[in-house]
């Protein structure tokens, strides 16, 4: 038991992350662009027309996976916030802050994509109903909190300040999930959970294939930027300038 | 009680705390988070008075008639109904039977004068074959009624 634990705050030494990092993000890539390839494949050139959009739906292939991933990538940035500090390890910050322009970037893309969708379909570009409200303040979030983090000089204070900003933020998330339950909201219910979904087979491919190439993309991406703030507030340390050397 | 032990509770309290806020805030804004109200509310007086508000529900099949540019047609909970008249473009998927969502005024003649009219689409994505056996379904069953 003593030794598992031991075993995980290893890893949670930036020494001996920057190096595991290193050796996964090519992994992480490699696995993005074999999703992507099959993703865009099956939305393209294998996923039926739908009989009441036309082609104008296929948007959904990006605006779902990155809708998700803002939603997720929120969630695991609260978590590594809320780990910070609780245990005050280091990396946990770095994680978080790592994680939050790709966040920023998937919530941008959830409401630009429907932005562009929403024009034909809905007959409008932007509605103030909850759905779309709330990803707006999820937007917001993200960017505050690289706002917050970057205005502190301390890295630890920021970590601190950014942390509390995320754990408070992450009561935006539920909402965000269930806004199409509780109101009357211009955008659609669910058409997938985990009971059924009420959509071709095909089109549900491609659609989780795309989540999947999204969420390879995030890790490779949050890693490859850990790895850089790693480098830049550890480096005073030993080992780092053995590494840069 | 490690220092560590104490910072997680103070974490999980603080959370559930702002989430027991957040849930009272959201229960009392309720009906102003609504996008829209339905026929049923306008007919039970919960619509805005004097005020341009959003009325959704179903287009009734068979109600929509064009007057050059202007279009009637009725928006229905399937319970109440209310007539509504607009007059520009529609967008693609403003079709009989599905759901719409229309803006404007509500005259004392129990007409809605529609600024702005959206579709509102539904969870559904097949294709079209697939759509034509629903539809097929669903009128065999219709017919066996």
């Amino acid at each position: 038991m003593n030794n598992k634990i031991i075993n995980w705050f290893k890893f949670a030494s930036p020494q001996s992350f920057y190096p595991l990092a290193g050796r996964m993000i090519p992994w992480f890539w490699a696995l993005t662009a074999i999703f992507t390839v099959a993703g865009l494949w099956i939305s393209f050139f294998v996923a039926p027309t739908d009989a009441q959009q036309g082609e104008g739906y296929r948007i959904i292939f990006i605006h779902v996976p990155a809708s998700w991933m803002s939603m997720f990538i929120y969630l695991v940035l609260a978590f590594w916030a809320g780990l910070g500090l609780a245990l005050n390890t280091r990396l946990s910050g770095m994680m978080a802050q790592a994680l939050a322009p790709t966040g920023a970037l998937m919530a941008f893309l959830s409401l630009w994509t429907g932005a562009f969708w929403g024009k034909p379909m809905w007959g409008t570009w932007w509605v103030w109903d909850a759905r779309l409200t709330s990803e707006l303040i999820l937007f917001f979030l993200y960017i505050g909190f690289i706002a917050l983090q970057a205005a502190i000089d301390d890295p630890r204070r920021a970590d601190k300040a950014g942390a509390i900003l995320a754990l408070v933020g992450a009561v935006n998330i539920p909402i965000i999930y269930f806004s199409v339950k509780w109101w009357n909201t211009l955008h659609q219910g669910s058409s997938v959970n985990l009971a059924k979904s009420s959509m071709a087979q095909t089109m549900l491919w491609g659609m989780l294939l795309m989540a999947l190439a999204f969420w390879m993309y995030a890790i490779a991406v949050a890693l490859t930027r850990a790895r850089a703030i790693i480098l830049e507030r550890e480096r005073h340390t030993e080992w780092i300038k053995e590494v840069v050397r | 009680m490690k220092p560590r032990h104490k910072r997680i509770a103070i974490i999980a309290g603080g959370l559930a705390a702002i989430g027991i806020a957040a849930a009272l805030v959201l229960n009392a804004l309720d009906s102003n988070i609504a996008l829209y109200v339905t026929p049923s509310e306008v007919a039970a007086g919960k619509a805005p008075k004097d005020k341009a508000f959003r009325i959704g529900g179903m287009v009734r099949e068979g109600s929509i008639k064009r007057d050059g540019v202007t279009v009637n047609f009725v928006v229905t909970d399937t319970v109440k109904e209310i007539p509504v008249s607009y007059t520009g473009i529609l967008p693609d998927l403003f079709k009989e039977g599905k759901g719409a969502v229309v803006q404007g005024k509500l005259g004392t003649d129990g007409r809605f004068t529609a600024s702005e009219v959206l579709a509102k689409h539904d969870e559904n994505y097949m294709p079209p074959a697939a759509k034509d056996a629903v539809d097929q379904a669903q009128k065999a069953q219709k017919t066996l009624k």
